[in-house]
């Protein structure tokens, strides 16, 4: 049986728990308020909050429920738009989208407050950016925004600057309702078992099979894996990494450690989906969706990274992630195997790591052409390279040739403009909605350029690398 | 309130009126809005037992239909009936102008998403399983997909509409520079975030309740009638608010809510029909594709002497809405800028697309760019800017538009001026300039997009309103009206109208559903105008129930009725508060048997247009505006963002800045949208790419421009505007165009070997592929 707390009130229900949470509140709660845009996460109109319990505290993150199963939220707090009513009166996310205009046919206010409310309970930091990065994953065609970032700022400063709010703060302030305080205790006495879970497909956050087969799964038997903690967690060990499959975006985005690493982690992840989408989706599955243009894989294929796969019997084995795929949507691995880890070595003083993409829209799109670079410099020389491309082929490709090609060479212009040349040889774009093969190609050239640019900014310039006026 | 970033000495510079009262005035539908509240057709209570519907659609863009098989879905547990055209006892005809598209196809199909069949069963899960058991065989026949094959083929709609001024051929003879060219943009995804739907309920005797998502409820009420081959007093429409509409719900509605209540008709149950997003993307229309050509004569000091141009309007496959968006993209061929020799034709093609249909702008979008395109050209082969040829030829009091209409109050200049000297463009420019001189990996471009946009339907007889003023016994008041409630804020406005006629707080009034049993026979919310007619018709509905309660007011305190004012709740004799309260009043007037219903019909006066002559006066007014927007191109990456848009906009006399400057900021996203990431795209058989929100982007919140500034012109405001407040909903939309060109420019700073074409949407691969156009790779 699959228990939550939706709200105020406590559910146990024995729907499908491969039926949609948004199904699930609309239309046998009917709880109205959460809207149905796109029902594939590019909208926002179906926000919600999860809260977790950790250490007697609630953490709250918003996901777009649309993409996400009812069976992800055993255990778990929901609020819904009406969750965040307060009575006779506008909480301090709604006051400020009304004060600011900042709804007009108010189809898309809902994922909006909600989101924004998600944002005051987060431990992130509360500032003019964070906040819209919290909206990032909403879509709005009647306003043009400017009337919702200003809501967002009058947040923010209501938030008072304050990165960390208590929920009684956020109670005596008229950010939530009261009944917040008590959902720690609710959550440990509801006392919500793992359950067995069938055979069948196996499910993480969702954020790829229901955009691909919400029907299937919410008729069909599937076997939800994100609750599983051995699959979870980052760990850094002897200067390398090792993340769990099932750990989320937001995880390594979280990842206070990892971000020293990766100074510009936050740049790269926020070209990575909306926040929304981040907090749900998984490492393993993007690896496994297998998308030629897949942006953590192409980011964890230039880390040089290591799988490791486990199978039903508790076998593991361990390969580059640069074998694993083995033509359009396929890969190494055999029936009941999962994909238990990613391992990587960590950045020293002397490598260098970019990721680039782009899209007809810079934010939650699909990108037409992603690459990452990962070089290691030593007396302005390149000892080591790797470099992976999206988008170019029909996996999300490694370049062998172009990095062993830049192994030895010395950080010059020259050096970079003649690994293009072995760059262009490597990949084989096709036309298709994303952009035609000539410019998936030049963008291939000019991404690649742009890690030099980017990582190198006072020894490169673009006009080092292309002829114009 | 309307400028963002504001600064002392700017605010010196400016004269605008003071309207405090009227920035406080919040939309009044947002409070249900953000508390997730607020009711649309997938929220309103159902029925117990009500079935789902899903539509089978054709999967070939043409041909003929030589054999369907339902009986797999059929058999299917759960399925309650198929509804195919034999289904129909009515016209199997949903055309508004031209009977030319049937509700679900017979024979033949004609564009891939045609309607075909609907499938009821008890779940909408188990509609869309039985959709994919049904097996159909079609025998393919050529696909047209652009307007250019259409006019290759002879494929039409209607015959073409030519407007002419003076005489081109004169006007070029006299020409110093005469320049031609083509262009081409794109169609738009309406997206609204609320998809198609509607609700069908049975009543008593056969009759049939519609909860539709629609911008034209009459428009509804009528086809169901002729579909289902009743009498229209036998199908109520009702309306509670549109979760975006942006003209993709004007004619476009309608055929969801016949078939729902088709369904229902038969069943004699409840019968829901919501699209979800894919059918929705796949199975409507858009904003129409335009292919044109132009022709452009300018003589040494830059004026426009001549101008030619025919547009290819790319209407799909069926009529709808498109004669009457070609016509409008005639009327605003020479957008803000008089020229005395004009010649346009617009061609109604006839395509294999989803027939395209109204978008806010209704084909004037269309016409403008290509004129700002011909200019643009004109502007880089004479080697001044486009800014010096847009400024010698803007629009003059009592300058003739081709359509005859004489230009009366004109702002095109007072905005323009406006702009240019509050912004400086001296200075923009000259930050521009200075930037690409420093940067080599990133150039900056910009501007001018000067809007002139007539207000009222060009089809001059449904230019009217009805309102319907009930004030009750307690004294609170309820208003109906024709005006559909989709995010414009129609609803605050017809509620400060009568907030202000009978002088009580907004609390005490409440807008009604639009409901046809309530007000009949009306045009759809479209063609900005809106609040305009509902507006001036529950002024007038208001103004006749004040008379009765004046009279009422006179006889109870025997004092002259013109002595008489409402204010605040209170009778006022001769500017002194009486002890008669408004509520008194109201009982006071019940018990004399005064009625306290007022029904007012409002058409605005002055217009009409003559078809056989294309010449008349079919605009109330014209909306005014000007705007400098201003891009930085990543010249590495291709990729774009907008550092300012600066607008100078003609609101009249507003009477919500707030609400009207949303409509601005919105109109503006959208036509920014439209112009650069939002790209349609059909492959040569007439099958959809861009069908989700993955491969179809429309702006977020990091891609409208970083900073946009509104600053009212000051103008005294226009009496046939609802309180001299203008409409706002589409002008705004057109200074989107500005974003093409802006790109346009920080692309030349960069390759000036770049051949200009004039193509929209900028997306970033255009944008790519042109910084290195003619370069070596």
């Amino acid at each position: 049986m699959i228990t939550f707390i939706l709200n105020n009130k406590t559910i146990r229900t024995t729907e499908h728990s491969g039926m949609t949470l948004l199904d699930f509140v609309r239309y046998e709660q009917r709880l109205t308020g959460t809207k149905i845009g796109c029902r594939e996460g590019d909208c926002g109109a179906c926000t919600i909050l999860v809260g977790t319990l950790s250490q007697n505290s609630m953490t709250y993150q918003s996901i777009t429920s649309c993409i996400s199963p009812l069976g992800n939220a055993h255990g778990k707090h929901i609020v819904t738009v009406e969750g965040t009513n307060l009575k006779d009166k506008l909480t301090k996310a709604q006051e400020a989208m009304k004060a600011n205009y900042a709804t007009q046919c108010g189809f898309c206010t809902p994922g909006f407050v909600v989101a924004l409310t998600g944002f005051a309970l987060s431990n992130s930091e509360h500032n003019y950016n964070t906040a819209l990065d919290a909206i990032s994953g909403n879509i709005c065609r009647c306003t043009g925004y400017k009337a919702i970032e200003k809501a967002a700022y009058q947040l923010v400063d209501n938030l008072e600057n304050q990165d960390k709010h208590t929920v009684n703060w956020l109670i005596n302030n008229e950010f939530i309702p009261d009944y917040f305080e008590t959902i720690p205790q609710r959550i440990k006495d509801i006392e919500a078992k793992d359950f067995n879970q069938p055979q069948g497909k196996y499910v993480s956050g969702g954020t790829d099979l229901y955009v691909q087969q919400a029907d299937h799964l919410a008729d069909n038997e599937v076997h939800l894996i994100a609750a599983k903690d051995k699959l979870k967690g980052i760990t850094i060990e002897n200067k390398s990494c090792t993340i769990g499959a099932n750990s989320t975006v937001s995880d390594l985005w979280n990842h206070a450690e990892i971000n020293s690493y990766f100074p510009k982690l936050k740049q790269h992840l926020k070209l990575v989906s909306s926040e929304q989408i981040r907090n749900m989706a998984s490492f393993g599955g993007n690896l496994v969706n297998a998308s030629p243009i897949g942006d953590m894989t192409i980011f964890f294929l230039a880390l040089n990274s290591d799988v490791t796969i486990s199978n039903d019997h508790g076998n593991e084995r361990t390969m580059p992630l640069k074998h694993f795929y083995q033509g359009y949507k396929t890969y190494d691995l055999n029936d009941g195997e999962l994909i238990k880890s990613i391992h990587f070595k960590l950045p020293t003083n002397s490598t260098f790591f970019n990721f680039e993409k782009v899209c007809k829209r810079t934010h939650l799109d699909i990108a037409s052409v992603n690459s990452a670079i990962h070089l290691t410099i030593e007396n302005n020389n390149i000892s080591e390279a790797h470099v992976s491309i999206g988008g170019v082929a029909a996996i999300p490709k490694y370049l062998h040739e172009t990095s062993t090609f830049l192994i030895g060479k010395p950080l010059t212009s020259e050096t970079v403009i003649n690994a293009n040349a072995v760059l262009q040889d490597e990949i084989a774009p096709i036309s298709d909605v994303r952009g035609t093969s000539d410019y998936k190609r030049l963008l291939g050239r000019q991404l690649f350029f742009a890690h030099f640019t980017a990582l190198f900014p006072k020894q490169f310039t673009l006009n080092d690398f292309v002829q114009h006026a | 309130m309307h400028k963002h970033n504001s600064n002392k000495a700017l605010d010196s510079k400016l004269n605008a009126v003071s309207m405090s009262n009227k920035q406080s005035i919040k939309n009044l539908d947002s409070y249900t809005h953000v508390r997730g509240e607020s009711l649309y057709v997938d929220d309103v209570n159902i029925r117990q037992g009500t079935f789902h519907a899903v539509v089978f659609d054709s999967p070939k863009a043409h041909g003929h239909i030589k054999h369907i098989d339902y009986s797999k879905a059929e058999a299917l547990e759960g399925v309650v009936r198929i509804f195919t055209y034999k289904d129909i006892p009515g016209k199997n005809q949903i055309g508004g102008i031209i009977p030319d598209e049937p509700l679900f196809a017979e024979d033949e199909v004609h564009f891939w998403g045609m309607p075909i069949a609907l499938i009821v069963a008890e779940t909408e899960f188990i509609a869309r399983k039985a959709r994919s058991l049904i097996d159909i065989d079609i025998e393919e026949l050529p696909v047209i997909t652009t307007a250019k094959q259409a006019k290759a083929k002879g494929s039409f709609i209607n015959a073409p509409r030519s407007f002419s001024l003076g005489d081109t051929e004169k006007g070029f003879a006299a020409c110093d520079y005469i320049f031609e060219g083509e262009t081409f943009s794109n169609g738009q995804e309406h997206l609204y975030i609320e998809a198609q739907g509607a609700y069908a309920e049975p009543l008593e005797n056969g009759n049939v309740k519609i909860t539709s998502s629609t911008q034209g409820p009459t428009a509804v009420q009528k086809t169901t009638a002729q579909v289902l081959g009743v009498a229209m007093h036998k199908i109520e429409v009702d309306v509670t608010r549109l979760g975006g509409g942006f003209g993709g719900k004007e004619d476009q509605a309608t055929p969801w809510a016949v078939m729902a209540a088709l369904a229902t008709y038969h069943l004699n149950q409840s019968v829901k029909l919501i699209l979800n997003r894919h059918d929705d993307l796949r199975m409507t229309g858009k904003r129409h594709p335009y292919e044109s050509t132009y022709k452009i004569g300018l003589s040494k000091d830059l004026k426009i002497l001549a101008y030619q141009a025919e547009f290819l309007q790319n209407s799909g496959a069926a009529a709808d809405l498109s004669p009457a968006i070609a016509e409008r993209t005639l009327f605003h061929a020479t957008n803000s800028y008089f020229v005395p020799n004009v010649e346009t034709t617009v061609i109604s093609c006839k395509t294999n697309l989803p027939p395209n249909t109204a978008f806010r702008g209704f084909g004037g979008p269309q016409g403008m760019f290509v004129i700002e395109s011909a200019i643009a050209k004109a502007a880089h082969e004479i080697g001044v800017t486009p800014r010096q040829i847009q400024e010698a030829n803007l629009l003059d009091e009592n300058d003739t538009f081709s359509y005859g209409q004489i230009a009366k109050q004109v702002e095109a200049k007072n905005t323009w001026n406006s702009a240019t000297t509050l912004y400086n463009i001296e200075a923009l420019e000259q930050e521009v300039e200075d930037f690409n001189k420093q940067h080599s990996d990133f150039k900056k471009g910009l501007a001018l997009m000067p809007v002139t946009f007539g207000i009222s339907f060009t089809n001059t007889p449904m230019n009217h309103a009805r309102a319907l003023v009930h004030i009750y016994l307690d004294g609170s008041v309820g208003i109906s009206t024709a005006a559909v409630e989709m995010g414009q804020g129609v609803n605050t406005k017809m509620m400060q109208i009568a907030a202000q006629v009978f002088s009580i707080p907004i609390e005490h009034i409440k807008i009604e559903t639009t409901n046809t049993t309530r007000v009949a026979n009306t045009s759809p919310s479209a063609a900005s105008s809106t609040a305009d007619l509902n507006g001036k018709a529950t002024l007038k509905a208001c103004n006749a129930l004040l008379q009765r309660l004046k009279q009422v007011a006179s006889e109870d305190l025997k004092v002259s009725e013109d002595t008489i004012e409402l204010k605040d709740g209170f009778v006022y004799c001769n500017g002194k508060k009486s002890e008669l309260s408004w509520t008194t009043l109201i009982s006071k007037t019940m018990l004399k048997r005064v009625a306290l219903t007022e029904n007012a019909h409002y058409a605005t006066p002055e217009i009409h247009f003559d078809k056989t002559k294309e010449k008349g006066h079919p605009f109330a007014y014209h909306v005014y505006g000007t705007a400098i927007i201003t891009t930085t191109v990543d010249c590495t990456r291709g990729t774009y963002e907008f550092d300012s848009v600066k607008i100078v906009h003609d609101y009249g006399k507003s009477m919500s800045e707030g609400i009207d400057l949303g409509q601005v900021e919105g109109a503006l996203a959208q036509g920014i949208g439209w112009m650069t990431m939002e790209e349609i795209a059909y492959n040569d058989d007439g099958k959809l790419l861009s069908n989700a929100l993955s491969t179809y982007k429309i702006p977020d919140i990091f891609s409208v421009p970083k900073e946009v500034e509104v600053i009212p012109v000051d103008t005294k405001g226009h009496d046939l505007a609802i309180l001299k407040s203008k409409a706002v909903g589409e002008p705004p939309l057109m200074y989107g165009i500005g974003a093409y060109f802006a790109i346009q420019n920080a692309i030349k700073a960069f390759n000036p070997n770049y051949n200009l074409k004039f193509h929209a949407p900028m997306t970033p691969e255009k944008v790519l592929l042109s910084l290195y156009d003619n370069q070596l790779i």
